[in-house]
């Protein structure tokens, strides 16, 4: 193994660590101009983890090992994450580590762990976080194995490295199937991400969070942790949709020279900043659903994967 | 100088590896009350004959030896036992060796005196039950498949009823007994249908005697297997006695039953699906396909609402069984659609999940034994808290969670990965429709696996998380070394095959092999890329290293950069102080979401109290619908049929005789 690709693997993961809240200030800041109002520094984010690190840790007299050790599982699996998406390079040594299946069962393994946090105070608003956490995971799930689904049709893969390759070997391709595939990604990383319509980040009605009361216990470098892994998780989320909808620009081979890295660069960058500004218009545009209309949210995610999945078996059998 | 011993007779060693069972088992006779001898002496002796058995079978697996064959001479005149060692019964064998050390282990430290059976008897009933098990796997004809089989179940009968003086656990005994029978009528009907004129009851004639089977009576045979061996399996809607049965027994026989049990059913299908039967249509596969996908899902929707901890695992192993059908079904339909590779990864999956269940759900159900030994409760609502009295056994439960959830780097994992792998290559089957609608069975499978992780982490939490919910459990304690060794030697399974499943693969790769003439790739330790590495590809020991690796740096990071200062507070109130401990959420709490979204699979009884009451009670029955709508009918109609008989029961000795002349007459007539 050249150590180019090391330097390059932990370049990528430094990038998403440092990046990752930056990304967060960014929408945050869209968001405020869409609706008005004045925005909080980009940097905003940064200043609120400082603040938290310098913080003493009020911790409940009844947590157990499992809460306080939770804070660094989620960062340590986010990273990890972000080290397996393949970003800015595709042939970096982590990525086979784990295929796109794999990477959502990583997630999974984060919140399972916060939620399992979130129980362990004991208080009523953690489990209630906890539970309804939980089953916006397993009615997001189905989904988002369906757009994995179409993604593995068209390129035969489920390896993010492989898909972002197959697409460059036919750059004019356009299925239908991968649009509606888009579209259900899209609904399914605003649920896993607690954001509207689903949930607020910005919420402070305890009685409708869902991510918010899970983290009602957490206090000073615990709570940093835990918002830092929050803002890689969706990080992570929109580099896995660069990855499988709009891959151009990601170097092909670490070892490619500077030019092939700084274009990478430049495109993760430019993908941010317009992703960013359009998760902030739908956010703005929508309101926050209930939490039981949040199955039919989700299950119009599917359908639209699964519609899109038929769409290919159709015309293939069509063009056959 | 024992290796090449073991290469060449692991027939004939399993053999004598029976024969102690049973020998221990009759030891602890003479004093059955005296449990020094049985537990510190038979049980952990029993502990090591699993694993005896265990490295037999996966030396025999890894050497890829010829199948070994023997005639006993016992048995009927004329009719000996004829027993086979192939990769098949290793396969499972090594299943049964592996979850059986850990629970028999822990059991020498479970079973004390005063708790129904006397241990001396448990002793043998147990041992009975694990060389029968064994022997099921080893039969190579009917004879001695069906005698083995019949041990089995009634070995097992009498561990579950252990505590008979209590009526629920004797209905329980009563259901599981019945359904047992049935079901092994319909294996027998089915060996019945498989010897296709010959009369010759070894599974070789068999093998032979299926080819020339019209479609009809293949079909037939197929049918009949799927129903006797998913009555043990549990497989919806013949789940009925699993849910009841489980509470009933004590922890460690539900481990055993849960744990191996129900994989001598896996066994027994893919003997006559597979081996006898070469399947044959592709109708066969879709079937099984959808009966497992449905069993998942079902299993998982009623785990999430139970409040009963052994009942919820009781529906989470329905769940587990439901999945490894599905890989099952799948291979059937890949196997006879030509597409070898694929099918060989789908069995691949199905296997590897029998072992990993096997393993974490073993796990669990004696973590459930450890826990109603220091509180004495089952019941979810009870319980709470025990991470801080019991940190022992609720690390190791974590561990049996996070691996039954489905989780990286853990096993159960893998099982499901290699399933969805296996799953994406459904549209290249060549029959219209079904390429289309089988993929959404991904969808399905996900799902369950999402459900599952909702479960446990209601499981762990309500038990181990939150404050305790009664002012007993405080006194709570960690169990006995014993235990804690058997719970340790199946965590430490969990792990191991999680971060290298070739532990598993390997194995599992004989079977497919022998079945299939196929295997998945598992040639490199690293990492797991059954088809193509540029295709998907998993690491288990990467994914743990890099977990681990990225948690301890920031760690570091954060104890040098940062302050350490802590303070313990009390814990939020939201403002109202007099909180208590049953104000937390409720096991019934977590699965009220469930409850709403799938309130179709339920018939829901709701006592709610007037406005006025004084004294409200909310009260809440949840049933399942198949009990209601399928075995009550079937219940009263046998009512029926049996009071319609009762005439003929006039009591009196002319009548009978008379009947039984008739009888003669009738026969002789149809004879001549």
């Amino acid at each position: 193994m050249k150590s180019i690709t090391v330097f390059r693997q932990f370049g990528e993961m430094l990038v998403a660590i440092a990046i990752a809240p930056l990304f967060a200030g960014w929408i945050a800041q869209c968001r405020a101009w869409m609706q008005n109002r004045s925005a909080p520094p980009l940097i905003q984010p940064y200043r609120m983890l400082r603040k938290l690190f310098d913080k003493d840790v009020a911790l409940a007299e009844t947590a157990s090992p499992l809460f306080r050790i939770t804070p660094y599982i989620l960062f340590g699996t986010m990273v990890l994450a972000a080290a397996i998406i393949p970003s800015l390079a595709t042939d970096l040594p982590f990525a086979r580590a784990a295929d796109a299946i794999a990477l959502i069962g990583l997630f999974a393994t984060a919140r399972v762990f916060l939620s399992l946090a979130a129980m362990d105070i004991g208080t009523a608003f953690g489990t209630m976080g906890a539970r309804r956490e939980m089953m916006i995971g397993f009615l997001a799930e189905p989904a988002l194995l369906m757009i994995l689904f179409n993604a593995f049709l068209l390129f035969g893969s489920t390896a993010l490295p492989s898909l972002v390759d197959g697409y460059r070997a036919h750059p004019s391709l356009m299925d239908p199937s991968i649009i509606f595939a888009a579209v259900a990604f899209v609904m399914v990383l605003l649920a896993e991400n607690a954001r509207l319509p689903i949930d607020n980040p910005t919420t402070h009605l305890e009685l409708t969070m869902i991510h918010e009361a899970m983290l009602l216990e957490y206090s000073a470098r615990h709570l940093a942790l835990v918002e830092w892994a929050s803002n890689l998780k969706l990080f992570n989320y929109a580099c896995i949709g660069f990855a499988l909808f709009i891959p151009w620009g990601i170097a092909t081979h670490s070892a490619d020279g500077v030019v092939a890295m700084l274009i990478s660069d430049a495109a993760l960058a430019i993908k941010l900043i317009v992703a960013g500004a359009a998760l902030a218009l739908i956010e703005s545009l929508s309101a926050k659903v209930r939490i039981f209309r949040a199955p039919e949210y989700l299950a119009m995610s599917f359908l639209l994967a699964v519609l899109g999945l038929l769409v290919h078996l159709l015309l293939g059998a069509k063009q056959a | 100088m024992t290796l090449p011993l073991i290469a060449e007779h692991p027939l004939r060693l399993l053999l004598y590896l029976i024969t102690t069972w049973l020998a221990l088992g009759l030891a602890g006779l003479p004093t059955p009350r005296g449990g020094r001898l049985v537990a510190r002496v038979l049980f952990p002796l029993g502990a090591m004959i699993c694993l005896a058995v265990a490295t037999i079978a996966a030396i025999f697996l890894l050497t890829g030896h010829a199948p070994q064959t023997a005639i006993l001479p016992f048995g009927l005149p004329d009719l000996p036992f004829h027993i086979r060692l192939d990769a098949l019964s290793a396969f499972f064998l090594l299943i049964l060796g592996l979850a059986g050390a850990g629970i028999s282990i822990f059991s020498a430290g479970y079973f004390r005196a005063g708790e129904g059976t006397a241990p001396g008897l448990m002793g043998l009933q147990y041992h009975v039950f694990l060389a029968s098990m064994a022997l099921v796997l080893l039969a190579d004809d009917a004879y001695l498949f069906m005698v083995a089989w019949e041990t089995m179940a009634l070995s097992s009968y009498f561990l579950v009823t252990s505590q008979h003086r209590i009526p629920e656990i004797r209905r329980a005994g009563f259901l599981y007994l019945l359904m047992a029978h049935v079901g092994a009528i319909c294996i027998l009907l089915s060996f019945g249908v498989l010897q296709g004129g010959s009369w010759q009851f070894t599974f070789d004639a068999m093998r032979h005697a299926t080819s020339t089977l019209t479609p009809f009576l293949a079909t037939t045979a197929f049918l009949l297997a799927l129903l006797g061996f998913g009555m043990k399996a549990g497989l919806v809607p013949l789940h009925v006695w699993l849910p009841e049965a489980h509470p009933a027994a004590p922890s460690p026989v539900s481990a055993m039953m849960s744990g191996i049990m129900l994989k001598t059913a896996v066994y027994g299908f893919l003997r006559i699906s597979f081996d006898l039967l070469h399947v044959r249509f592709w109708q066969w596969g879709v079937l099984v396909l959808a009966v497992g996908l449905f069993s998942a899902i079902y299993g998982a929707i009623f785990a999430a609402v139970q409040s009963d901890m052994k009942r919820l695992l009781a529906y989470s192993s329905i769940e587990n069984i439901g999945i490894i059908f599905t890989g099952i079904g799948l291979a059937i339909l890949f196997e006879t659609s030509n597409l070898h590779l694929y099918a060989a990864l789908a069995l691949c999956a199905a296997l590897v999940h029998a072992l990993n269940h096997s393993l974490f759900k073993s796990l669990l159900f004696l973590t459930t034994g450890s826990v109603l030994h220091a509180t004495g409760h089952r019941n979810l609502g009870k319980l709470g808290g025990l991470i801080r009295r019991m940190p022992w056994v609720a690390t190791i439960a974590l561990v049996g969670t996070l691996a039954i959830a489905g989780l990286p780097p853990l096993n159960g994992f893998v099982s499901e990965w290699l399933l969805l792998q296996s799953f994406l290559f459904t549209p290249q089957i060549p029959h219209a429709f079904v390429n289309m609608f089988v993929p959404l069975g991904a969808a399905v499978l996900a799902l369950t696996a999402a459900l599952a992780a909702y479960v446990m982490v209601k499981f762990y939490g309500v038990v181990f998380l939150g404050q305790p919910r009664e002012a007993s459990l405080s006194e709570a304690r960690d169990p006995s070394w014993l235990e804690r060794i058997g719970l340790l030697w199946l965590a430490i399974g969990c792990i191991a095959i999680g971060i290298v499943p070739q532990l598993a693969m390997r194995p599992a790769a004989g079977v497919t092999g022998m079945l299939l003439g196929q295997t998945v790739a598992t040639s490199s330790l690293w990492w797991i890329a059954p088809i193509a590495p540029q295709q998907a590809s998993y690491s288990g020991v990467i994914l743990l290293a890099g977990i681990l690796g990225t948690i301890g740096i920031t760690f570091l990071l954060v104890r040098l950069l940062a302050h350490g200062r802590l303070r313990r507070v009390p814990a939020w109130d939201c403002g109202y102080p007099h909180q208590t401990a049953r104000m937390q959420d409720t096991a019934e709490g977590f699965g009220q979401p469930i409850r709403h979204m799938f309130g179709a699979f339920f018939r829901i009884e709701r006592d709610l109290p007037t406005p006025d009451d004084i004294a409200p009670r909310y009260r809440m029955r949840l049933e399942d619908r198949i009990w209601r709508t399928l075995y009550l009918p079937i219940a009263r109609a046998t009512q029926k049929i049996a009071d319609m008989v009762s005439i003929l029961q006039s009591g009196s000795l002319s009548i009978y005789l008379l009947c039984s002349f008739l009888t003669l007459i009738v026969l002789l007539v149809f004879v001549l």
